[in-house]
Formats: C-alpha cells, structure tokens, sequence
C-alpha cells in the first residue's frame, strides 16, 4: 500500500533536533531521520531505544570462550595428549595456562565478528543493497526528518506542514513510498 | 558533545561548514590523481614486484636461498615479521584505545592509521608463510582433522598462538576499519557523477542510508569493537614476543618481553603514522585536519613509549648481570661489545636518545624534525630486532659452533620488496579511499572547530531570530551520556 510520507530538510543538526523536540511535544510523531553523522541527543526526542547489539557481543564472545575451550580440551586433553617438554598434560587444568592466549583470541574474533556480522543484517546495509536516504545531501551536510501522514493520523496534511515551517526547515519534499 | 575548554587547541583550524569538510576529503578521490601520484605509485610497484619476484624465487627453490646456516636458523624473516607486526600496532591502538578515552584528536588519523595498520600486517604475515618454504600447506596451522594420523597443532606453542593472534588483530582490524569506512563510502557514492565509480561506491558503502537508528547502533558498535580491540592490541605483540620469551635461549628467555615489545610495537608504529601523514596532509591538502598538534600529540606518545622501551633496555641489561647466570650475561656483553656491536649501538642510539629530544616542544612542534625522527625511529626498531634475534643466537653454547649472519640477496629483496609492496596498498588506499573518517570529523565541527572555539562562526539564522546566542552549545549538557 503507498503512503504519503513527507520529507523535511535542514542544514543544521542543532536546528532540526530543535525542530523535533518542539514537534514531539506537540504529539507529532517523527517516523525516521537521515543524516551525514549521528546526531547526539536526537534518540530519546524520537523515541530511538538504544540498541542491544552489546548484549549480544557478549553472548558472541561467551560462545567463543566456551567452543575454544571445550576444543583445546578435546584436541590436546582427550584426543591426542602431546607431551611437549614434559609438561603435565593429565588433566585441562594442568595445561591450562597454555591455552588461556588462544582461548582470549579466540573470545574476541567471536565477539567481534559475530557483532559486526550482526550490525550489518540488522540494518540491512549488505554489498549490493539499495541505498534508502531520500537525497543525496543527506550525506552530506542536509539533514533530513521523515514523517508518515499514517503515524499523525491526528494532524491534517496542512496542519503538519505549518508546524514543519515554524521549524526552520530549509526544503519539504512528498513522496508516496511503498 | 562535550564542551571543550577554550585553552585547548582546535582540532579543525579555520571556519569550516559541514560541506566543505565533504568537499576537502572527498577531491582529491575525485579529482585527476596528480602525476606524483602516478610516479610514486609507479616506483613502490616495480620494488613491490621486484620482492614477489624473489619471493617466487625462494618458494622455487626453497628456504636456503636466505643467509641462514646451522647456528643462526632464524633471522632476516622472522626480524622482518616482528617489525612489520609492531608497525601494525599504531592504527588500532589510535582507533580503539583513544577512542575509549574519548581523544578526539584521533578522528583526523584513525582511517589512514588503521589501513597502514591493516596493510603492515598483510606484510608481517606474509613472512611466516614463505618461511614455510611450502606456501600451499599454510593451512596446516590451523587445527583441523587430517589424514596424517590424529595429530592436532600443538595448543602449546607460541607459534601457533601467533597464528591465531595474527589472524584475529587482522580480520578485526579490517572489520572495525571497513565499518567506519561504511557511511563514508556512502558520501563518496551520493556525490560521484560517473557510472562506474558510482556503482563500486554503491557496493562498498552496502546501501547505507544515515537512519538514527543506524547511527545508535553504528556507536554502540564501534564502541564494543573498541573496548575488544584493546586487549587485543596490547595481546598480539605480547603473544609475539613469547615466541622469543618461552624459549630457553639466553638473550630471549625474559619475562620482561611483553611489556617490553608492545611498547616498542606503539613506538614504531606511531613513527611510520607521522612518516606517512606528514606527507599525506601536504599532498592532499589536508593542513587544517592534520596539524602541529597532532603530530605533537603523536610525539608525545613516541617519547612515553620509547621511553618504556629505554628503561626495558636497560633494566634487560641490569638483570643479565645480577640473575648471575653467565650465559645470559655474555649474550649481552656480546650484544654490545662483539661483532654486532653496530647494530647494537645503532638500536641504542635511535630508539633511547632521539625519542628523549621530544621532551623540547619547539622539536616536538617541528613538521621536518619529527620526520627526520619517524625514520631514525623505524630504522632503530628494525635493528632492535635483529640485535634481538641474532645476536642472541650466532654464539651458542660451543664456541666451534659460533657463526655470523649475512643476508643474501633475496633475504633484501623480499625486504624492500615488502615496503614497496606496502606503499603500493597505501597509495591505493589514498587514491580511492575516503583518508580522514569524514563522519567523525563532523561530529567534532562544531565542539573542536577553530571559528567555534572562538566565536566567529557565523550563528545560524534560526538560532539567530529564535533568540539563542549560540546554538551550537546550548543544549550540550543535556544529552552528555
């Protein structure tokens, strides 16, 4: 189904996250904003939840100290003891001082590769994907607030538009997306 | 945003708006690449091919074709390893430690600190590989079920350690470089005219549009990827000096090795990031984002470190003599005193006096001083590693066994065949690559801006009629999570 979306510009980070605030206080709701660099300040005005990706690095690094683990145990413990210098190699304990550097190395390429392999599906931002910002500019120096006419079924298209201009807005731009 | 005292120097020297810090990074990708460009380029590929031609050589005829013999079984390779590793230190220690402790000045060095970090270590990698002799069985490394019977790696070995080290500093490196480099490809992409450039810019930047929510979990992201890249840092070349450390070679067999190289690892890795940005900010215009107190900031850092790596000589030094122990202190009093007496000295002299004439500002604060010293630096870590490696091992137990190491010609060619095949990775990357981490730069503007700090920015017209003085700073505390 198409909706109107409308799509208002700023030249300034400050200007608009001023433009937002005042929007939202009059109940508008702000669907999306584009811009060249995170704007400090503009998530809890837009009512952005701050992301969980942390939670899961730890649980990628969590699976990484437990697989290196269990697989030196297996490889140097169980399958096939090495004796290297006479070293005690009876139990993991024994050894284990031996395996603590892979095991940390081994904790954080899991961490980190299960993060960013994460981060980038979450956002949908894959080789080859589409670019979504509505103007080029955006990545630039403009700024850009999306609002859907669906989300301020309260507010008349008009009533929407006025309020954008008391905000400083540079340019406002319609489009029907799908 | 926080903001900053306004005794601080500026980061951004100058007025600068949004765009023009777009239009300042993104020209000279844009533009004609200049002719020096062209003949730079042309001179580090033809080295570059002159190093895989002898590395060709080497794997065809095998490893004896290098200045090694019975007594000194490791030298030029693994000296050239551990060198390349250390410079690889600079550009994640740049990116994930100070960013953890909120330096904002690393903003202008970090992409190009990190790609001559990610470069230095395809370097660095590639030596242990030849010195398998048999390049195609590299993968025996890793520990996987083979037909040769049940046999794993040995789990307790440093050697393989360093595999896994290696391996997981690079490919995090390379994730948390290309990660930052995402929303930069996208400006690139967003203003390139051409069909070509546009759509590789299109693949490279993965489609990213700028959402908020993007940008929180594009924080939350680097910001993790920091605080693991930390330790990880600081474990690499710990892991690497316990390829000498575990051993029982007098000379190498010292606790003092980790701290001791990592040090030296920032050392040098800081002086190839001034040996390469002082030349780059001129090339390409990029005077007003890399300045005197960057690099003075940098030489602050290669004094501390080399000042640690100083103390570690010495204190080595000292130890060999009081442990008692007769072997260990002839190592060093063969070090200094026997036939490697030159590179000895010459280690000394580089890496303990040149760092220590930084304590002078007007010497920290000159652009052609810290060059002349970036160089003196790496040429210094290069022999502390040689001194290292071989001194320690050309006079062994049994003194008919004592013996000199002499590169051969493919031991230099594989050498120099590295930088050039360094520089041309590096070239590439300022030729196509977005150098400075626009985004990051931006978000400084407007806290760390010359024409901020002093008030002569011009106030926007909205802030100007709607009556805040200055709009820039005004709901700073606010949101200062």
């Amino acid at each position: 189904m198409a909706e109107k979306v409308i799509y208002a510009m700023y030249d300034d980070d400050d200007v608009l996250k001023d433009g937002a605030k005042k929007l939202v206080a009059k109940g508008v709701k702000v669907a999306d904003v584009f811009s060249p660099f995170p704007i400090h300040g503009i998530d809890p005005i837009i009512g952005v939840r701050h992301t969980r990706l942390g939670i899961m690095a730890f649980l990628y690094g969590l699976t990484g100290l437990t697989l290196a683990t269990v697989g030196m145990r297996y490889f140097m413990i169980e399958d096939w003891p090495m004796n290297v210098g006479g070293k005690p190699n009876e139990t993991y304990l024994d050894n284990v001082l031996a395996f603590i550097p892979i095991t940390f190395e081994f904790t954080v390429l899991c961490a980190a590769h299960g993060m960013a392999i994460t981060y980038l599906l979450l956002n949908k931002t894959l080789p080859g994907m589409p670019a979504s910002n509505p103007d080029p500019r955006t990545t630039d120096d403009k700024f850009v607030m999306e609002l859907r006419l669906s989300d301020n079924s309260k507010f008349s298209e008009s009533e929407l538009m006025s309020m954008l201009n008391e905000t400083g807005v540079i340019e406002v731009d319609q489009k029907e997306i799908h | 945003m926080h903001k900053e005292a306004a005794i601080r120097e500026p980061l951004i020297i100058g007025h600068k708006t949004y765009h023009e810090i777009t239009e300042d990074v993104c020209k000279p990708i844009e533009d004609k690449a200049p002719r020096m460009w062209y003949i730079l380029f042309s001179i580090a590929l033809i080295i570059g091919l002159y190093g895989v031609g002898c590395i060709f050589y080497l794997l065809g005829t095998g490893i004896g074709v290098w200045g090694l013999n019975k007594t000194i079984g490791w030298a030029w390779d693994i000296t050239n390893f551990v060198w390349w590793v250390g410079i690889g230190h600079a550009g994640t220690l740049i990116s994930a430690v100070l960013l953890l402790f909120r330096q904002k000045w690393r903003m202008a060095i970090n992409r190009s600190a990190e790609a001559m970090t990610i470069f230095a270590v395809f370097m660095a990698g590639l030596f242990p590989l030849i010195h398998m002799g048999r390049l195609w069985v590299g993968y025996w490394t890793l520990p996987l079920p083979n037909h040769f019977g049940s046999l794993w790696v040995n789990f307790n070995s440093p050697l393989l350690w360093d595999v896994f080290a290696i391996s997981t500093y690079l490919s995090v490196s390379l994730v948390f470089w290309y990660i930052g480099l995402i929303p930069d490809f996208a400006t690139i992409r967003d203003r390139v005219k051409k069909p070509i450039p546009k759509k590789m810019y299109s693949i490279l930047s993965f489609g990213w549009s700028g959402r908020a929510k993007h940008w929180n979990r594009f924080e939350l992201v680097s910001l993790v990827l920091a605080g693991v890249a930390t330790p990880l840092v600081f474990s690499v070349h710990s892991i690497v000096s316990f390829d000498f450390a575990t051993s029982v070679i007098p000379g190498w067999h010292t606790t003092i090795f980790p701290p001791y190289f990592v040090a030296g690892a920032v050392f040098s890795g800081f002086a190839m990031v001034q040996t390469l940005l002082l030349v780059m900010r001129k090339a390409m215009k990029l005077e007003a984002y890399i300045h005197t107190k960057h690099v003075e900031y940098m030489n602050i850092v290669i004094m501390v470190t080399g000042s640690i790596v100083g103390t570690a000589y010495i204190t080595e030094l000292f130890i060999s003599w009081y442990s008692g122990v007769e072997y260990e202190a002839y190592a060093f009093i063969n070090r200094a005193t026997g036939p490697y007496w030159w590179a000895y000295w010459s280690m000394m002299t580089c890496n303990v006096i040149s760092p220590q004439l930084m304590w002078f500002r007007k010497l920290r604060r000159s652009l052609l001083f810290t060059f002349f010293i970036s160089i003196v630096v790496n040429i210094g870590m290069w022999f502390e590693r040689y001194v290292i490696i071989v001194t320690s091992i050309h006079r062994d137990y049994l003194p008919s066994a004592w013996s000199m190491h002499y590169p051969s010609h493919i031991d230099l060619g594989v050498y120099v065949g590295t930088i050039g095949l360094f520089f041309v990775f590096f070239l590439l990357f300022a030729r196509f690559f977005p150098v400075l981490a626009l985004n990051e730069l931006k978000t400084i503007l407007k806290s760390s801006g010359e024409s901020y700090k002093n008030d002569t920015a011009p106030v926007h017209p909205y802030f100007a009629k709607n009556g805040h003085s200055h709009g820039h700073d005004d709901h700073d505390n606010t949101h200062n999570h």
